[in-house]
């Protein structure tokens, strides 16, 4: 696919008079347009946002909330926080066109605590919003009255998951919750909420703005639109990058400069380590999906190092309340660790394999349902150089 | 950094009801701005918490022990936190933690005696092409080399 | 609804499912398919709940019906045909036609995984626990026939036993992990020591600062410990000095037992709850080596004796002397848990406590003076042990002021569960034990007043009977004294009595409403006293409240596992069992007149009971220093 001329975000002009636009409408009407854009949420997960939006708006109750999660805590994942300081209209009035999609009163905005140095930008965004009457009561003369609040986060990366979130956002220990009943129903104190991530709004506010026509002509069968891609590692232009989705993963690497790669992490700690074998894949939710990451290892680099890096890391931001994930990450370190000391059997990695397929399906959230795909994908696509990488040389092909 | 007196922390809980509310949706902007303000949250001030938003001390100790910017510990005056997670480590980050290890004398997870220091490992900061990267309190470093991190540390001392 | 959930501390997710709410359908019921087989379930059940509806065994561990949802230890998980991941089957409401499998591939590997995973970090073997046998991790293990360890397991503790509190030791390296301790100290109860801290594999449930449990403001009640699936909670058993003691040819060794240990013991030897043991282990205590078995319950219709006379005493002053210092309601003070509740949480208001020390209390500071001397035995070779469904006992016999004896009144707290084990150390097998009728003397004789101490709403029963007999001169007017208000399991019930034509030293008492309360469980107990608060018990004389829900049969030294169903027939057992006793009013047991006239001479709530029977409290506060 070629690179593309219409952009989505990089290109000002196009953002467009969308919370006007908006608030023209039917709330109804605005969550068909996002649902017939086929937008599905740019977090990583990519739920289907106009069915989100569509259950929040059929739940009946006296307060609904809508979120913006700015926890944006995948390792290798940026995107998010060039959009908050660079693009933060399209984020923050794209809150606003959800709240009046879901007829919510309220919005909170949950940054992770290591951005808080965006805070005061946003801080005073909101102010000039609500003095130009685009938040707080009867905006733009109509009698919709949204209004924004900004949460920091306190260094935990499972308050990205959704109901983690939300319990971190009650005053609780940022531990998923049971569901169903899902937060479109039951979120913030019971209440119908929406959680999205800040890419998400933006799009949203795109779509509104340009059309769910315009936003489905890019991208693949089921994954519609653009996507911002944010890439680091070993390449020459690292950063942030508009792409379609259904790009291939040859052209990314093309398109950054990288050189002598030998894997890429696609998905950041959570995603799956495609090999060069497989660099004819296309990044989409069908083939691989990503929230955004992407990391590019070249040839230097120690495949085990790496997959230790993942797997300490998901032992310290596991929330520790379910036991597949709790253990069975511990366990998987281990494992790693037992093959840089070339004690770990054949047998042994196969059953650890079996493990992170148990808890692919058995833990309690998204969290550990993705921790063992790091381990899968690179114990499978580099098993000769991970079984004898205690041998020394760790280079293996 | 003197240990608060508790009537510094009584009247600093009060203000910081008032200021988000009594809920429990309140604590953790709360235990924000006790951390921010005398660099950790002491037990006096937990139970303070707590008996203002009627729910029991031991869980808003759990929910301090849970997140990595709250402490029950007193932290120093500049709390550097340097990023450990692949993109910070393929550009360099080892040798930044060593220099900082050095120049610093302590090893990560240490405050240093006179509380002007504390040096911690996190997780990714959202730098990751910029890296080497650390946050001190709330301001973010990038691009980090061992000269530079030198430089930094020095117009703090 | 037996105290299952309380005012919405727990997360929401957590809570049972306003799945009306969810979807906007209320009531109906729900066509689906278990296994391949169709069954028919109301619309909002849990598929676990659907399942033991229709005899379809799923294993669980972090789930209890007492307690709300957790869905953390994930061994419930089934397939549900259409959704990618295991759900588990505590927490999924039904609210659509679904497929459910509880037994495929998936789900059993999956299950024994977790397994594997747990016992992976279970420090300790099974031989040396004191949950051998009678252990949820155990049984799962054997269940799903784990021989060896797929995972590893540790062979260093993680952590350093916590022996510091009088009752309660924690043993953290036993840990699943489950939270039912959490959420029966925090939700169930209301009090608040224990909560998981920490995040991730380091993940750990402790007190606050990870403060010893005796500097904390545990209440010693133990419910935590009957919910704990592993041997991580377990009571501090002194069954080893006792046994020295015992053996000890110049002490003599004192035993008593209180009402509800006869109805759960069996529990022990593998009976169904709901068997009253009493005279079965009559005889094993004897055959154990104790040189007297003496009956709780005649104590209890001491404690009836004291406590209603103080009653009536605050009746009179504030009601014919007009003295407006009295505090009215009377609360009782029988139960140590709830007396360590109130000297932390509610210190201001000590005064309404009745106070009568607990019948365990009364009867050790009366052994070692009247019985001493009565069987010319030196005071300081008596060894008093208290068998009781309660740990906080253990607390309470340790208490400063626990001494008026002399000596301290009770050496010796012992648990059902301790007593039970000892019998079988002796190579008692306590059902096929012969009956003996009678407990010894001069405290053989008790009351079915006294013995219905055990369940909730007892201690009210026995004392409304005596005390409206003092009143009136007649019996009260409830079938075979059966005051039915003062039964069940209700968390907060009330009801009232109206004195009429009362004797003439009581006129002041004519036409008065005697408006009493009971509440069991301590969450309730804080709505009690909440309520007190705000001024809303004016006019109510008499409340009494039990620390543990149930009431002492539910207690925390209580036969594992608990249930409502199980606090049910045990309660059950302790009201079948007293309607058929010769004497059921406290003041008509022989023992008790024979006590008055000989030893208490000048009467209840005289100079004599102050200085034996009587105590004071120490204000606390919540304050955890």
């Amino acid at each position: 696919m070629p690179i593309i001329n219409d952009t989505i975000f990089f290109d000002e002009k196009a953002h467009g008079e969308a919370l006007e636009k908006a608030l023209k409408m039917s709330p109804h009407e605005v969550v068909l347009e996002i649902r017939e854009s086929q937008l599905r949420g740019r977090g990583g997960a990519g739920f289907p946002t106009g069915t989100k939006w569509m259950l929040a708006l059929s739940a009946q109750a006296d307060k609904k909330f809508v979120v913006c999660n700015a926890d944006e805590g995948e390792p290798g994942t940026f995107k998010d926080r060039v959009l908050l300081s660079e693009y933060t209209k399209l984020v923050l009035e794209g809150m606003v066109i959800a709240g009046y999609a879901i007829q919510a009163q309220k919005g909170f905005i949950y940054l992770r605590g290591e951005y808080a140095y965006l805070l005061e930008h946003l801080l005073n965004y909101l102010d000039r919003m609500r003095k130009e009457n685009r938040l707080g009561e009867n905006i733009l003369g109509t009698n919709y009255s949204f209004d924004i609040e900004i949460r920091l986060g306190s260094g935990a990366y499972v308050c990205g998951e959704e109901t983690a979130l939300i319990e971190s956002l009650e005053g609780h220990r940022g531990e998923a919750r049971n569901r169903p009943p899902y937060p479109v129903n039951t979120g913030y104190l019971g209440y119908p909420t929406i959680v999205n991530n800040v890419e998400t709004f933006a799009c949203a506010y795109i779509v509104i703005s340009k059309g769910a026509q315009w936003f489905a002509k890019y991208g693949t069968e089921k994954s519609k639109g653009m996507k911002l891609i944010s890439v680091s590692g070993d390449c020459k232009k690292p950063g942030v990058y508009e792409v379609p989705f259904g790009i291939k993963i040859k052209e990314l690497l093309e398109l950054v400069g990288a050189e002598d790669t030998k894997a890429v992490q696609i998905g950041g700690a959570s995603g799956l380590c495609i090999p060069m074998s497989e660099i004819e894949r296309n990044i989409s939710f069908e083939d691989v999906p990503t929230g955004g990451s992407v990391i590019i290892f070249n040839k230097s680099r120690n495949m085990l190092q790496v997959l230790r890096n993942f797997m300490e890391f998901f032992v310290e931001e596991s929330c520790g309340q379910c036991t597949p994930c709790r253990v069975g990450n511990k366990k998987l370190l281990e494992g790693v660790e037992m093959l840089e000391k070339g004690i770990c059997t054949h047998h042994y990695l196969n059953e650890l394999i079996e493990l992170g397929k148990t808890m692919q399906i058995a833990s309690k959230c998204g969290l550990g349902q993705s921790s063992p795909n790091p381990f899968i994908s690179i114990v499978t696509n580099f098993k000769d150089e991970i079984m004898s990488n205690y041998l020394g040389s760790g280079n293996g092909q | 950094m003197i240990y608060p007196d508790k009537n510094v922390l009584v009247n600093e809980v009060d203000a910081l009801v008032k200021k988000y509310g009594s809920g429990r949706e309140s604590l953790l902007p709360i235990l924000q701005d006790v951390q921010r303000k005398f660099g950790f949250i002491s037990d006096f001030a937990m139970q303070e918490i707590a008996h203002r938003l009627d729910i029991h001390p031991v869980e808003v100790y759990g929910v301090v022990t849970f997140y990595s910017f709250l402490s029950t510990e007193p932290k120093g005056k500049y709390v550097i936190r340097l990023c450990k997670t692949i993109s910070c480590e393929l550009a360099g980050k080892e040798a930044v933690a060593k220099t900082l290890e050095r120049e610093l004398n302590l090893k990560f997870g240490e405050t240093s005696k006179d509380r002007k220091f504390t040096l911690e490992y996190c997780h990714c900061i959202g730098m990751c092409d910029q890296g080497p990267a650390m946050l001190i309190n709330e301001q973010v470093f990038t691009k980090l080399t061992p000269s530079k991190v030198i430089e930094i540390i020095d117009s703090l001392k | 609804m037996d105290n299952k959930i309380t005012k919405g501390r727990a997360p929401v997710s957590h809570q049972p499912h306003n799945v009306a709410k969810a979807s906007g359908e209320i009531g109906g019921e729900v066509e689906i398919e278990i296994n391949g087989r169709k069954y028919t379930v109301p619309f909002g059940t849990t598929i676990l709940e659907a399942c033991r509806m229709n005899n379809i065994h799923i294993p669980t561990l972090c789930y209890h019906e007492d307690l709300c949802l957790a869905g953390a230890c994930r061994v419930c998980v089934v397939e549900v045909e259409g959704m990618k991941t295991l759900q588990a089957s505590c927490a999924f409401p039904i609210t659509s036609k679904i497929k459910i499998w509880t037994t495929s591939e998936k789900v059993r590997k999956a299950r024994r995984h977790i397994l594997d995973l747990l016992l992976s970090e279970h420090y300790g073997e099974c031989y040396s626990c004191v949950r051998n046998n009678n252990c949820e991790l155990q049984r799962l293990a054997k269940e799903y026939g784990v021989d060896f360890y797929r995972f590893g397991h540790i062979t260093q503790p993680r952590y350093q036993v916590d022996r510091s509190s009088y009752a309660i030791v924690r043993d953290m390296d036993k840990c699943v992990l489950c939270r039912r301790c959490v959420r029966t100290c925090i939700d169930l109860q209301e009090v608040g020591v224990l909560e998981a801290t920490r995040r991730g594999y380091s993940t750990l449930i402790s007190t606050f600062m990870d403060r010893p449990m005796l500097d904390v403001i545990c209440i010693n009640c133990g419910q935590c410990i009957n919910r704990c699936p592993t041997g991580a909670l377990r009571a501090q058993d002194p069954s080893d000095e006792i046994w020295k003691a015992i053996d000890d040819p110049t002490k003599h060794v004192v035993i008593q037992t209180a009402p509800s240990i006869r109805a759960s013991i069996g529990e022990e030897f593998g009976l169904p709850a709901g068997h009253s043991m009493t005279k079965q282990m009559i005889t094993a205590l004897r055959m154990m080596g104790f040189d007297r078995v003496f009956d709780t319950n005649f104590a209890a219709d001491l404690t009836i004796m004291e406590e209603g006379t103080e009653l009536l005493l605050r009746l009179k002053r504030k009601l014919l002397e007009g003295d407006k210092s009295v505090k009215l309601p009377q609360f009782t003070s029988c139960s140590p848990g709830w007396i360590k509740y109130i000297e932390h949480f509610y210190p201001d208001y000590l005064d309404y406590l009745s106070t009568c020390k607990s019948p365990q209390q009364m009867f050790g500071a009366v052994i070692k003076t009247f019985y001493a001397q009565e069987m010319g035995i030196d005071p300081a070779n008596i060894v008093t042990v208290a068998v009781m469904p309660c740990t906080a006992k253990k607390f309470e016999c340790n208490r400063p002021e626990m001494n008026a004896s002399g000596y301290k009144d009770i050496d010796y707290g012992l648990t059902t569960r301790e007593l039970a084990q000892m019998m079988k150390e002796a190579g008692l097998f306590l059902p096929e034990l012969p009956k003996s009728e009678h407990f010894d003397e001069p405290f053989g004789d008790a009351s079915g007043a006294g013995l219905i101490f055990g369940a909730t709403g007892g201690v009210m029963e026995a004392a409304l009977r005596t005390v409206y007999e003092i009143v009136t001169g007649r019996e009260v007017p409830f079938n075979n004294l059966t005051i039915t208000p003062c039964r069940g399991m209700d968390g907060v019930r009330e009801a009232s009595i109206v004195l009429t034509d009362v004797k003439d030293e009581w006129k002041f008492l004519e036409g008065v409403e005697l408006k009493f309360m009971i509440a069991h469980g301590t969450a309730n107990a804080k709505k009690v006293m909440e309520a007190l608060i705000r001024g809303e018990l004016e006019g109510y004389h008499f409340v009494e409240i039990m620390a543990c829900p149930g009431g002492c049969i539910g207690g925390g030294g209580q036969p594992i596992p608990t249930s409502p169903e199980i606090r049910k027939k045990r309660a059950e057992a302790i009201y079948k069992e007293e309607a058929e006793l010769p004497v059921r009013k406290s003041h008509e047991n022989p023992s008790i007149k024979y006590i008055y006239e000989k030893f208490l001479v000048d009467g209840p709530c005289g100079k004599i009971s102050h200085k034996l029977l009587h105590t004071h409290y120490t204000k606390r506060g919540k304050y955890i220093v």
